[in-house]
């Protein structure tokens, strides 16, 4: 009924949401990072294969920058953020791995049953990317608040980001400026976000986000 | 139908003769990839041969139930085997027992294996019990599930009907297929004690899973509790050859020619499995017990997720 180049990008889609659940279960801060890089990976590939399929040469840059910057760029970055601060090697949970993968099932399901209402009379298995691709989001968003360690939420920032971008190639194509703009301000960000874990180190000796509690007002 | 009889027969002994072939190719690739030299692939064989001529040494405190379970679980794990078609569709027998029933018979095959690891009263044998217990609570469920999706994928919950389907073409790829593909190995390394759960070649007494239910059993009794692993081995083998990679298979009326095909393509698909768990047991460390709940609930997730996209994807 469809044919195979469409079967491959659902696959591609559906390996992202995979990918994503495999980030949620990580418990090891170098494995985390190894399965992000994988996330990137399997972005890349989708968005070549978008490429391929709708003739678009300007999406292969797109999937050439997720590979460089996020695939190689950024975990590699991370990695030695990680050894040049000696943290713990461990992620730090707000709550059980196990909770936090059922609160994920409930996301995904969620977002299947939005996106199938949502689009009606569209093509069904583009629907379904659809809903792959705001899965992907909501369990980046997930990630960010389940997690107490800063680097992790980076993380689970970066996934989220891939799953806006998934979403876009997805719907026929989006500006190649678009694009770039979001690509450099995730790169920014993430300058930022580095600069801040060093800042956060010498103040608190911790990368614990806990820490900054104090501050709020609402906490002894 | 005498022809019908005679491919189920030569299945029956086929699996026989290959489980402990299957066992022993595992062995020796993971010998070799950890630079040994490692037993010969006969060595299962001989094993077997040898624990059956050796005498059974019963504790005195042993029920008649430890006697029988090693037979009751050789038989219900053979009978298991019989029903998934490895190198040709239309078995005999599949049309009285679908996948839920094979699901159903290694589920008693584990019951009585709990069973007798209490039975004599060691404390090894009830921590493996209560292990084992906890590891199919978790994948039990999960292998319900998978087969309830490739029931609606096939439209069918017998295994010959849904290896023909899948073998057709006519389904594509399916995001639904890769997510139960993914449980159902995670489930079958449980279910065999491969390395990430358990370890199959070691007397820890701290790890141990299946080796703890089984430390009491001597000479027959164990060599057909070990042959019995060696099928279950199988049986997750050609589940997962026969609905993922169901090329070659062949169909009930096909020539002769089609079945010898389908033989060499079947025993490919064995090697290719056993050369990949090879590797991965290589690769990966044995994860904490406590760790094992996580491991599992990811399969059960997974499955769970295939369902639910298959069927909304169906009620579109």
């Amino acid at each position: 009924m469809y044919g195979v180049s469409y079967d491959i990008a659902h696959m591609l889609a559906g390996g992202m949401v995979l990918v994503s659940f495999l980030l949620l279960y990580q418990d090891r801060m170098f494995s985390l990072l190894n399965v992000f890089a994988l996330h990137a990976g399997v972005l890349a590939l989708s968005v070549a294969w978008q490429a391929w399929v709708q003739d678009e040469p300007l999406l292969y840059v797109t999937a050439a920058i997720a590979l460089v910057v996020k695939a190689s760029i950024i975990p590699v970055a991370l990695h030695r953020i990680v050894q040049r601060l000696g943290m713990h090697r461990e992620v730090e949970t707000t709550v059980g791995i196990g909770l936090t993968m059922l609160v994920g099932v409930g996301l995904f399901a969620l977002s299947i049953v939005l996106m199938l209402r949502v689009t009606v009379g569209v093509d069904p298995l583009a629907r379904q990317d659809l809903a792959f691709a705001l899965a992907v989001i909501l369990l980046g968003l997930l990630m960010m608040v389940s997690r107490r360690n800063v680097v992790s939420q980076v993380v689970g920032f970066m996934s989220m980001e891939n799953g806006l971008i998934l979403a876009a190639t997805g719907a026929r194509g989006m500006p190649l400026v678009v694009e770039i703009s979001v690509a450099f301000s995730v790169i920014i960000a993430f300058i930022v976000i580095g600069v801040f874990l060093f800042r956060i180190r010498e103040r608190f000796d911790s990368l614990d986000v806990h820490a900054l509690h104090g501050f709020r007002g609402d906490r002894e | 139908m005498i022809r019908d009889f005679g491919i189920e027969l030569v299945q029956v002994v086929l699996v026989l003769l290959l489980a402990p072939l299957l066992t022993g190719f595992v062995r020796k690739l993971k010998a070799r990839l950890t630079r040994r030299r490692g037993p010969s692939l006969i060595q299962p064989y001989r094993d077997l041969l040898r624990l059956l001529r050796k005498e059974a040494v019963l504790a005195d405190n042993a029920s008649w139930l430890f006697r029988v379970a090693p037979y009751v679980i050789f038989a219900t794990t053979w009978v298991a085997m019989t029903l998934v078609p490895t190198f040709a569709t239309g078995l005999l027998f599949s049309t009285s027992a679908d996948l839920i029933a094979i699901v159903a018979l290694l589920g008693s095959a584990r019951f009585f294996l709990a069973l007798v690891g209490l039975d004599v009263g060691t404390s090894f044998g009830g921590i493996g019990s209560s292990r084992e217990v906890m590891v199919a609570s978790l994948a039990e469920p999960a292998l319900i599930i998978v087969a309830f999706t490739l029931a609606l994928i096939a439209g069918s919950t017998q295994l010959s009907v849904i290896a023909a389907t899948l073998a057709s073409g006519e389904v594509g790829l399916r995001v639904s297929l890769a997510l139960v593909l993914a449980a159902l190995v995670i489930v079958a390394i449980a279910e065999n004690s491969r390395i990430p759960v358990d370890n199959p070649a070691t007397h820890l007494e701290l790890t141990m899973i299946h080796e703890a239910m089984v430390l009491e059993y001597s000479g027959r009794h164990l060599a057909v509790l070990e042959a019995a692993g060696m099928i279950k081995l199988l049986l997750y083998t050609s589940v997962i050859a026969a609905v993922f990679l169901p090329w070659g298979i062949a169909a009930p009326d096909a020539t002769l020619d089609a079945f010898a095909l389908g033989l060499v393509l079947y025993l490919g698909k064995l090697a290719l499995a056993g050369t990949t768990l090879a590797v991965f047991e290589t690769a990966i460390a044995k994860m904490r017990v406590f760790r094992v709940p996580e491991y599992l609930g990811f399969s059960l997730m997974l499955a769970l997720l295939a369902m639910l996209l298959m069927f909304v994807t169906q009620s579109l």
